[in-house]
């Protein structure tokens, strides 16, 4: 916590030191530059920089909400938050479900948002804004206010069961089922998220050489055997791209469980930021903040390993 | 986390670069407009496919918005119907009258305007020195944006709550406002929009006198318009729907914005009252479905210049 405060001074221009080889100019073009960077930088490490650090240090000792008026009175605990965490079956849920929620959501998202796109970009002529602006409208709303719509929607007498009662079908009653209520929060994000990969994999595919696809054609390549062969290792930074954003995205699901089933029921929608909360709102500091550095270093890591597989595969 | 650099690579920096028209450079930053390979005829099942698709994704919409309209005893009878019978104000009328709705609203306005008025002076300050200007420690500046392009608001919270009580901010306009005045994403957006202006207009206004402060307001802001216009949507946006810190912040009723209200209320003893819930959820929808309706091109140009929304 000693970051938040005595940071802001660190980062300040320095002085030009007398050994220094740079030219009078460029030092003065050094204080101007960080005249112009300045109140982003103090900005930057009380809020974003010092919280950061702060969250790590705060893990490791026994902060609870009577230390709020003296942060500094803590004592150091080490490894016991992050050792009582995983002994927690609460939160080993909550990574789980956290974890179903990405494996689940992430491919679905990529896959309907890929169709959507190469049917936009090649299928059709007309009427591409009205498809474009449907498909990405849910990207623009609050989660929290579709979540409340979609709560309704996915009562037992809502009107997705009506809607499959007119083929005979009795709906079970999606939010209150164990079974059925983490997929149906995948579904719900599967749908607020497909815009932005749909932009994202229109852009790319504007930019796969048509050569290549012309080419192809001349040697007899079908459509399918055209889409394996060029269209998707054209595309494969930007599908790496997309997963990495949605993971990173889908991993923090908060609002969703928050409004639609506080968890439940039986945790089987606990997400892990979920869990976090529940622990700031128990005042149990440090713990949310443990709780929080398992799910930052989660995030960390699955980029990493996305970076490495498909970075991979492109050379 | 250096990965962000390489992670908005794909969109932001790679792509303009293979593009050979500068026509189909701009296209292509807006991620719209026609692709000029239009070698295969269009085919009527994809349209009725889209179609179908799309009417799904609005269908959520259009439920809320009549749901809004309907009566209490109307919702309580099985089964549903799609349309209101007897479309009623009432539940609007409750939202402004008996729950506080207008002060809602006008809170997330006024933190959504600080917040982009913050973002937009800010990150085009950061920006100017970060393209244009040689420094030392510039590449230091530039990793320390690009590491915190992705910090989820869930890993700062807690310590940030920690700062806000010890500040007295807690429950306050600037207690909502402060954390957000800067963000990383717009630091770099407007970096990639600053490095594609030419350096010449620059030289030519430092030959003729002019200080860097006066080039940065009198010369690249000017040309910044489109940068700028794609920031304010994305701040605004992204201030109109946060909600974990406005939740943790906001204590009292007198200072909630309107996700979280909404929130609230949803899971207290409103829950049930279906056409109030739905009416509040317009709120917070509608203006900004009219609004990206509207202005489309600027929000899909958000993403193409950054890659995140």
């Amino acid at each position: 916590m000693v970051a938040l405060t005595a940071a802001p001074a660190e980062r300040k221009p320095r002085p030009p030191r007398e050994a220094a080889r740079g030219s009078r100019r460029q030092n003065r073009m050094t204080l101007i530059a960080w005249g112009f960077a300045a109140p982003f930088v103090i900005l930057f490490l009380v809020f974003l920089a010092g919280p950061i650090v702060g969250s790590l240090a705060m893990s490791f000792t026994d902060f609870t909400t009577r230390d709020l008026q003296t942060p500094f009175n803590v004592n150091v605990v080490g490894l016991e938050n992050y050792i009582n965490l995983f002994q927690d079956p609460r939160f080993l849920r909550s990574l789980l479900n956290t974890f179903v929620f990405v494996v689940a959501g992430v491919p679905l998202t990529m896959g309907i948002a890929l169709v959507v796109a190469l049917a936009l970009d090649k299928g059709i002529d007309r009427f591409r804004t009205v498809f474009r602006v449907g498909f990405y409208a849910p990207v623009v709303t609050s989660i929290v206010a579709i979540a409340i719509v979609w709560r309704f929607i996915l009562q037992p007498d809502g009107l997705l069961n009506g809607f499959l009662s007119l083929f005979g079908i009795q709906g079970p009653s999606w939010l209150q089922d164990p079974a059925w209520a983490l997929p149906s929060l995948v579904f719900m994000a599967v749908w607020r998220n497909l815009g932005t990969l749909m932009v994202i994999f229109l852009a790319g595919l504007q930019s796969v050489p048509k050569e290549h696809h012309e080419a192809a054609m001349v040697d007899g390549a079908n459509v399918f055997q055209r889409f394996t062969n060029i269209t998707i290792p054209a595309l494969r930074p930007t599908l790496l791209f997309a997963a990495v954003i949605t993971s990173i995205g889908f991993l923090q699901f908060f609002e969703e469980p928050y409004v639609m089933t506080q968890g439940g029921p039986l945790d089987a929608t606990l997400s892990s930021a979920m869990y976090t909360f529940d622990q700031f709102g128990f005042g149990n500091y440090a713990f949310a903040s443990a709780s929080s550095y398992v799910l930052f270093l989660a995030i960390v890591l699955l980029a990493l390993i996305q970076f490495r597989l498909l970075g991979r595969k492109q050379d | 986390m250096a990965l962000a650099s390489e992670m908005t690579a794909p969109i932001a920096g790679e792509a303009p670069k293979r593009t050979r028209s500068p026509r189909g450079a701009r296209r292509q930053a807006a991620g719209l407009g026609r692709s000029p390979r239009r070698s295969e005829r269009p085919r009527w099942w994809l349209y009725i496919v889209l179609t179908v698709g799309v009417i799904a994704m609005i269908i959520p919409f259009v439920w809320m918005i009549l749901g809004s309209f309907k009566t209490t005893t109307e919702i309580r009878q099985y089964p549903t119907e799609f349309l209101p019978r007897e479309a009623t104000f009432e539940n609007y009328v409750q939202l402004f009258g008996r729950l506080d709705f207008a002060t809602f609203f006008m809170n997330s306005i006024i933190v959504a305007v600080f917040v982009t008025l913050g973002n937009i002076v800010f990150s085009s300050m950061v920006g100017y020195a970060l393209a244009k200007l040689e420094f030392r420690g510039k590449r230091l500046l530039f990793g320390l944006v690009l590491t915190t392009l992705m910090v989820p608001g869930v890993v700062t919270f807690v310590p940030l709550f920690v700062l806000t009580a010890n500040l007295g901010l807690v429950n306050s306009y600037p207690g909502l406002i402060l954390p957000f005045l800067i963000t990383p994403l717009g630091v770099f957006l407007m970096r990639q929009f600053m490095l594609s202006l030419p350096d010449d207009i620059i030289e030519a206004a430092r030959i003729d006198g002019a200080s860097e402060w006066r080039i940065f307001l009198r010369v690249i802001m000017p040309l910044c318009g489109p940068a700028v216009a794609t920031l304010t949507i994305l701040t605004f946006l992204g201030s109109w729907n946060n909600f974990l810190w406005p939740l943790v912040v906001a204590t009292t009723e007198d200072m909630y914005t309107l996700p979280v209200a909404l929130a609230l209320y949803s899971v207290g003893q409103n829950a049930a009252q279906y056409g109030l819930m739905m009416a509040g959820a317009v709120v917070v929808v509608v203006p900004v479905l009219i609004v990206f309706v509207l202005l489309q091109r600027y929000f899909v140009q958000g993403i193409a210049l950054t890659g995140i929304k």
